[in-house]
């Protein structure tokens, strides 16, 4: 019942509104559209809220320099992403700032006084097309520019020697295959799934055997996936049993795994872990990080990369997650070598 | 005949009513109702959001079981967002604003006595009367509500062994659904059939207020559109029910796999969003309607570019019915689509961009009278911008692959069309209340409304940016599980007390507004001194709005200001009702 004395806090506040204007006598009969005391008023407070808008862009701004990703993107194709954000970034905050100004200092100039007359304008090809014409060209920019982007990120037929790896997304948890010594991943499907084969793949498909899984074993999570520096990536996607997003913020990189489907990505990694820790984006981000967390009695933390998972997908969505390790080549090949593939796995078993 | 009254008993005035003006009524206030539990839901999460792991004896009260010891589970969050979304969109911004004045105005301002058909449109409202009881039924059911986001993509809510709120709370929901797009389409198709066959003498297409196009064109896409859902919603019944596999195939779950082959959640995806983007426009486009009349009204002026604007609400309604890709340029559709879709996406922005500097160039040079329905039109025309602006963002499929799903959608879309379309409502509700009900509401609490709701409505949304760009993804039920984002506390937390302040400040909307049914002041004939029809109607509601015959249309209705040959204010007053036959010497525009 505490539910329905919350209501009626409620409704008694709701009274005392009516109540407190009555008290004051402000319920006034007037001029009916608005006073000129009232224009004057709301027209300085729309002054007012301009200033608070922009004070609230800056603010955003600056307060938020140092807790946004590193600027320093992990992969080749978020440079182009990174370009593009930023031409379009400087576009929208002109747009933004000039159109708020000319709607609060309208308001604020053209506040209603008696006895003064509109200026009767109801139209005009001139402005009309100007206004038409301008945010025309700018977006065809924007799009062909866009477009281009966008084929430099997705297409991936122009890699050379890439890796292949394969994320496998369940409730609640990240699962990866590495292709092996062949560059081709087996076949997998979940009607495959049986015991320690969490994965569900077809080990009579010849291309199955040499792949090197990270699997969940014994209910231990997988807890890191390891990538090269400099040698380009093609994720494949799956899921086992609803909709995933598997989300890079430090690469630009996102893609859904989607049950029944094969999806793909891919990204070359150009930064280390290592690298990225020393980035100064990075030092001043865990500085903050690390001092709420000290504050509360948390233990410290080093910056790692990512995978989040970013489509609902149950309960637990909110802590779906797998570090990722960008090694040198040289480090990752030995780190890959000590991992074992499915036949030396099977062989144990 | 017009003027003959029936003898009508208490059911057919109050409940089982077949005037507009009455279901106009009904739809606002079930509309603010529904507005309520969902605004009130949003408070709680935010308190979950900011404060992780404390405890709120508010959220054990109204949670129960879910909210025990007050902190709410993982499973009520989602349901929270889930049913928080689906309300706001459906029921308050589709309903309780298209409902509202598209009922009211299309017959009063296009000078019909009635709509085409006033039977139809009682059952509209009671269809949309049951959906919402079915809706809020479905808040109480012991597995939980809908808990898969406002668009239930499947096998996450196909599947009760995927999350509980995927059981009984998720049929409720899609019966709800079912029964609300039955409504809305015969809303719909009575808009429509109003709008092209019931126009007064001289009403001419070209001489509609701006309101009506707005109306009609969102009936237009509603009817397109809102069919798609429902063959959606119904393949997503024979999935759940009946073992089809439209939406599903290849799936292991709970220690088994299922029977479910060849089927494809992106099938899902595709229908719900050839509805869901358009949807964004049935919200806003009559928001932008309502805008355009007050603030010509209160500015003293025509709006400026009528043309322009219908033509760009045309054109922003035939856009709007193909890009529904942009929502998933990263869910593995074909990428060229996804450059398709890029192009026609950022193309919107021509005629949006057109309607903000018309809206502007219509404050140029006014007298503008800055009552409470004015500084929830300007304030909307502030947000139609900056949330429109990040589109360019989203709607870029290179962009939209590291912001997708992130915190920055949120703040986008509640900026351009969550609160657009809200201060386009509140406009309204201030500039026809006392066309609904002959009293005025109290302006000062209109004004003290106003200016919580802009401050905290930017205190929340704008920041929210920022976080997006963090990499926080939405949805989460809490960011503790990753240290990147302990630094994104102290944001959320600003962004938490904007939003309780703002959502507390709507009890001196709901306050002013139930009072003043009672005890505003008697309001004049034409309060706000505007040119559209419903103005000439008597005040006291009558079954066929005149009494006698319906007045003529001789003019269009922004002649504000206007000037005879003398430089004088023709008739020495600075508006020029629509039934003003056109004056010797004068110029019709």
């Amino acid at each position: 019942m505490k539910a329905l004395f919350f209501i009626i806090i409620f409704v008694a506040l709701a009274v005392a509104c009516w109540q407190f204007v009555k008290l004051l006598g402000l319920a006034k009969a007037d001029d009916q559209t608005a006073t000129e005391k009232e224009n004057n008023i709301n027209g300085w407070l729309m002054l007012i809220l301009m200033g608070f808008i922009y004070g609230l862009m800056v603010y955003s701004m600056y307060g938020a320099k140092d807790v946004l990703l590193p600027q320093l993107s992990a992969s080749e194709e978020g440079k182009h992403i990174d370009i593009l954000f930023k031409i379009t970034m400087v576009l929208i905050m002109v747009v933004q700032f000039i159109t708020q100004f000319l709607i609060f200092y309208f308001t604020f100039k053209y506040r209603g006084i008696k006895g003064r007359k509109a200026y009767f304008f109801a139209d005009s090809h001139k402005l009309e097309t100007i206004w038409t014409v301008i945010p025309a060209v700018v977006l065809a920019g924007l799009i062909f520019y866009g477009l281009w982007t966008w084929n430099q990120v997705m297409d991936s037929s122009d890699a050379e020697n890439p890796l292949m790896v394969e994320l496998y997304a369940k409730q609640f948890q990240w699962e990866a295959r590495y292709a092996g010594n062949d560059h081709e991943l087996g076949y997998a499907n979940v009607r495959f799934i049986e015991g320690t084969n969490t994965m569900g793949v077809d080990f009579s498909d010849k291309n199955a055997l040499d792949d090197i899984p990270l699997m969940v074993s014994e209910g231990k999570f997988v807890k890191e996936l390891h990538l090269p520096k400099g040698r380009p990536v093609i994720f494949k996607l799956r899921s086992q049993d609803v909709l995933h997003s598997a989300y890079m913020p430090h690469f630009r990189a996102q893609m859904n795994c989607v049950p029944g489907m094969v999806t793909e990505i891919s990204f070359t990694p150009t930064v280390t872990t290592a690298e990225m820790r020393l980035n100064d984006d990075t030092v001043a981000k865990y500085e903050g990080i690390n001092k709420i967390r000290s504050d509360r009695g948390d233990e410290t933390v080093e910056f790692d990369y990512l995978l989040l998972c970013n489509k609902i997908c149950g309960s637990n969505h909110y802590n779906m997650q797998l570090k990722i390790v960008v090694d040198e080549e040289e480090d990752f090949n030995k780190w890959l070598a000590s991992q074992k593939t499915f036949a030396q796995l099977n062989n144990k078993n | 005949m017009s003027d003959h009254h029936h003898k009508e008993t208490f059911v057919t005035k109050y409940i089982f009513s077949q005037d507009h003006k009455m279901i106009s009524k009904q739809y606002l206030v079930t509309g603010i109702f529904m507005g309520v539990i969902a605004v009130f839901m949003s408070m709680l999460f935010r308190l979950q959001l900011a404060y992780p792991e404390k405890s709120f004896s508010i959220i054990e009260a109204f949670l129960g079981r879910s909210g025990e010891g007050g902190v709410m589970s993982p499973d009520m969050y989602l349901s929270l967002v889930t049913i928080h979304g689906t309300i706001m969109v459906f029921f308050v911004l589709t309903a309780g604003l298209s409902g509202t004045f598209s009922n009211l105005l299309i017959p009063l301002q296009i000078g019909a006595r009635d709509m085409a058909s006033g039977f139809l449109n009682m059952i509209s409202y009671w269809l949309f009367f049951l959906s919402s009881v079915i809706m809020v039924i479905s808040l109480f059911v012991e597995t939980g509500p809908a808990s898969a986001g406002w668009t239930i993509y499947p096998p996450l809510s196909a599947l009760p062994q995927a999350m509980s709120g995927s059981g009984l709370g998720m049929t409720l929901w899609l019966v709800s659904m079912a029964i609300f797009i039955a409504s809305s389409l015969m809303g719909a198709l009575n808009y429509i059939v109003t709008v092209l066959n019931l126009r007064t003498k001289g009403m001419k297409m070209t001489r509609l207020p701006l309101t009506i196009w707005a109306f009609f064109i969102t009936a237009i896409i509603g009817v397109i559109s809102f069919p798609v859902l429902l063959s959606a919603a119904l393949l997503l019944i024979f999935d759940r029910s009946f073992g089809t596999s439209f939406y599903l195939s290849d799936i292991f779950i709970a220690g088994e796999v299922l029977h479910y082959k060849g089927g494809s959640p992106i099938l899902f995806e595709h229908l719900f969003w050839f509805l869901g983007h358009p949807e964004v426009y049935i919200v806003l486009l009559p928001a932008l309607g309502i805008t355009s009349e007050v603030i010509a009204t209160n500015s003293r002026k025509p709006i400026f570019g009528y043309r322009a604007m219908v033509m760009s609400i045309i054109a922003i309604a035939f856009l709007s019915t193909i890009v529904w890709g942009h929502h998933m340029f990263v869910t593995g559709m074909n990428p060229f689509l996804g450059s398709v879709f890029t192009f026609t996406t950022l193309l919107i922005a021509i005629p949006s961009a057109v309607k903000a500097f018309n809206y502007i160039t219509t404050l140029w040079k006014g007298n503008l009278q800055l009552n409470p329905a004015m500084l929830f039109s300007i304030g909307l025309v502030s947000t139609f911008i900056t949330g429109g602006l990040t589109g360019l963002v989203l709607g870029d499929s290179a962009l939209d692959i590291n912001v997708h799903d992130t915190y920055f959608v949120v703040a986008h879309f509640h900026l351009v069309m969550g609160i657009s379309a809200i201060f386009g409502m509140f406009a309204g509700v201030y500039h026809w209340f006392p066309k609904m009900y002959g009293r005025m509401m109290n302006k000062d609490l209109g004004y003290l409304h106003f200016w919580i709701t802009a401050i905290t409505a930017y205190g929340v949304f704008f920041p929210m940016h920022f976080v997006g760009l963090a990499g926080l993804p939405r949805r989460y039920y809490t960011n503790t599980a990753f240290p990147i984002f302990d630094d994104l506390l102290h944001i959320n937390q600003v962004m938490t007390v904007f939003a309780i302040i703002g959502g507390l400040a709507q009890i001196i909307f709901i306050a002013n507004f139930f009072f003043s049914i009672y005890k505003g002041k008697k309001a004049p004939l034409n309060p706000w001194k505007s040119n559209t029809l419903e103005w000439t109607a008597p005040m006291e509601h009558m079954h066929g709005n005149w009494p006698g015959e319906i007045p003529h249309v001789e003019r269009w209705a922004y002649d504000y200001s206007k000037l005879d040959e003398n430089g004088e204010l023709w008739g020495g007053q600075d508006f020029t009702p629509q039934n003003v036959p056109i004056r010797k010497g004068e110029e019709e525009f």
